[in-house]
């Protein structure tokens, strides 16, 4: 469970461009299912995913991740909850060019401790079940699109984590390879993952996946939904 | 267990982030190699010519006891022998008669040096390498010499001497002392110098002093003075090695700094990029070291390893000529392996050390930034 109380966020608070991307937030996320916040650009989609994901504190209010509260902690403490809760799928997919599928998938499990062998063998399996296992020793930037998304996602697991973030997933995808991003969202919603997307494509947030869709603008939320 | 495995997980990335970029990486570490095989090079080379020279000294006399007159020095008159013998604590005094040869023909000065119990006779010399080398057209083992005179003198080589004492006999020609009196027209009751021996060195000052007093103008030298003399020419000229290495060395660092200072753009976004999937500021850091570690200790060894067989074994056909002395006559010798780790440390501190460091410092600067940055990059 995700509980938001009050959350705001102000970019450089105090000067003359202070500019507030969220304002008073109050949220409650249920483990397990499919969230999308949509909104038009520019409506707080991104920096509300940033917040609860631990890679930006809020100004204001209280952070919530299974009853403990996660607002104000140490940045080392910061990051081994980002690691070990949350895995991320960003907007282009920010793999590291040079490395292959393979060392790109691995990277997120470094610095856990585990044994490199093992760190191996779970980012293998990741790729042979999204069905990439044929690139593995290719570079990130000979794949196609929808092979790099399938490497971010792989990237995203091989932590194993509660939560997944998708930030505008099927921004550079056409719609053939956004409903296979789809069913892979389903897959991982059956495995009781808690997955949170931001995203204004109707595909995304019209998807019978999806559990609840929380409309954002200028920051604030504006509604919130059930599809089906 | 776990510590070591985090380690060896992001020493494996590093090595995966240098090899990518290996065109840039192999360039800069081969500066850094060449920057640290020069400086290496200089340190083994002066340092084993010193170990040589203090052994030929070792067994050298307490004391050389020169004349001098109006400031230049003169023939020591063999009177005096009995004189400074009968000094309390001198154990022998041995008149020593030497001096050096121009030859017009190669431009070259050779060492003479005419001995009382040479056993090849009076007709015949004993010379070092260099001189075989270099002395021209020797026919039938003979060397042409022009007398004082003005007469012609040839002489037989009988010999020559080994290889292995080529530092000080290269220019050598000795000769029996009638010999070498006839040549240089040498007075017989006057020697080069007199080598003193005493009973007991911590004496040598004060029988300095007597010495001066007996002898007028007398200029005893000790063996510590010519020790400290050795000692502060080679110092002197790995120094000047040093600086004219100075402006690479100084070019050198400009790159490394601006190297491990100016983070590129790419590198900036990959470090949103690790901070955004779960790496902490001390992974990032870790990271960096063992990149910058990797580099500069590859670059370490190989230089370190690079001037070790260059000079002792190839005696450092690179600089020798700048280290050994401006002279046609090099000797030429295997230098005795020997490496001072003290200097290597000193050596492995300037440079491996500052390198891994200033590696870190513009890294810890972008890793302590919000990770949500990377969020919005693209």
């Amino acid at each position: 469970m995700i509980e938001l109380s009050q959350v705001s966020k102000v970019f450089n608070p105090g000067r003359h461009n202070a500019f507030t991307a969220l304002h008073g937030i109050d949220l409650s996320i249920k483990t397990g299912g499919v969230t999308v916040f949509k909104g038009p650009s520019g409506s707080g989609k991104t920096t509300l995913l940033s917040v609860i994901g631990c890679m930006a504190r809020p100004t204001t209010g209280r952070i919530f991740l299974d009853g403990t509260e996660i607002t104000g902690l140490p940045e080392r403490f910061a990051t081994l909850t980002r690691r070990q809760t949350f895995g991320f799928i960003f907007q282009n997919y920010n793999l590291i060019r040079g490395l292959t599928v393979l060392e790109n998938t691995m990277i997120p499990a470094y610095p856990t401790g585990r044994n490199y062998q093992e760190i191996r063998q779970r980012a293998l399996e990741l790729l042979e079940k999204l069905k990439i296992e044929s690139k593995v020793p290719m570079k990130v930037e000979h794949l196609s699109g929808g092979e790099q998304q399938r490497t971010a996602i792989a990237r995203a697991l091989i932590n194993d984590p509660a939560v997944v973030i998708a930030d505008e997933p099927t921004a550079h995808l056409d719609t053939e390879l956004s409903m296979e991003l789809l069913e892979i969202v389903n897959d991982l919603k059956n495995e009781g993952k808690t997955i949170l997307v931001a995203s204004h494509d109707p595909l995304i947030f019209e998807s019978t996946a999806v559990d609840r869709v929380v409309s954002l603008r200028d920051g604030k939320m504006i509604d919130q939904e059930t599809p089906r | 267990m776990k510590w070591l495995d985090r380690q060896r997980c992001l020493m494996d990335f590093t090595l995966s982030c240098v090899w990518r970029r290996k065109g840039k990486n192999l360039g800069f570490l081969l500066v850094y190699t060449l920057i640290i095989f020069v400086v290496c090079s200089v340190i083994f080379f002066s340092n084993a010519l010193r170990r040589q020279a203090d052994a030929v000294l070792h067994d050298a006399p307490e004391m050389i006891v020169q004349k001098m007159m109006a400031g230049r020095q003169e023939l020591m008159p063999l009177a005096h022998q009995e004189d400074i013998a009968s000094i309390r604590g001198v154990r022998s005094v041995e008149p020593r008669v030497w001096g050096y040869y121009f030859h017009p023909a190669t431009q070259t000065n050779y060492t003479l040096i005419g001995r009382k119990d040479f056993r090849h006779g009076d007709d015949a010399v004993e010379v070092g390498q260099g001189v075989l080398r270099t002395w021209g057209a020797v026919q039938e083992d003979k060397l042409y010499f022009r007398m004082v005179d003005g007469k012609a003198l040839d002489l037989k080589i009988a010999a020559t001497f080994s290889a292995a004492t080529d530092l000080v006999s290269a220019d050598l020609i000795m000769m029996s002392q009638a010999t070498f009196r006839r040549l240089t027209g040498m007075p017989d009751q006057f020697a080069t110098d007199f080598s003193v021996r005493v009973r007991n060195p911590q004496e040598c000052t004060t029988i300095a002093e007597k010495i001066t007093g007996i002898v007028p103008g007398a200029r005893p030298i000790l063996r510590e003075e010519i020790v400290r003399t050795y000692s502060a020419l080679f110092n002197w000229r790995s120094g000047y090695m040093i600086v004219i290495l100075s402006a690479a060395i100084l070019a050198f660092c400009i790159s490394a700094w601006d190297k491990a200072t100016g983070l590129s753009a790419e590198e900036k976004a990959e470090i949103g990029i690790l901070k955004g999937v779960g790496w902490g500021t001390s992974d990032i850091l870790g990271m960096k070291f063992w990149e910058g570690m990797t580099v500069s200790l590859a670059a370490f060894f190989a230089g370190v390893i690079g001037a070790y067989i260059h000079v002792f074994f190839f005696s450092a056909p690179f600089f020798e000529h700048a280290l050994k002395g401006w002279s046609i006559l090099y000797p030429s010798f295997r230098l005795r392996p020997e490496v001072n780790l003290f200097e290597l440390a000193v050596l492995f501190f300037l440079t491996v050390v500052p390198y891994t460091f200033i590696t870190i410092i513009p890294i810890w600067r972008v890793s302590v930034t919000d990770p949500d940055l990377v969020m919005r990059q693209g």
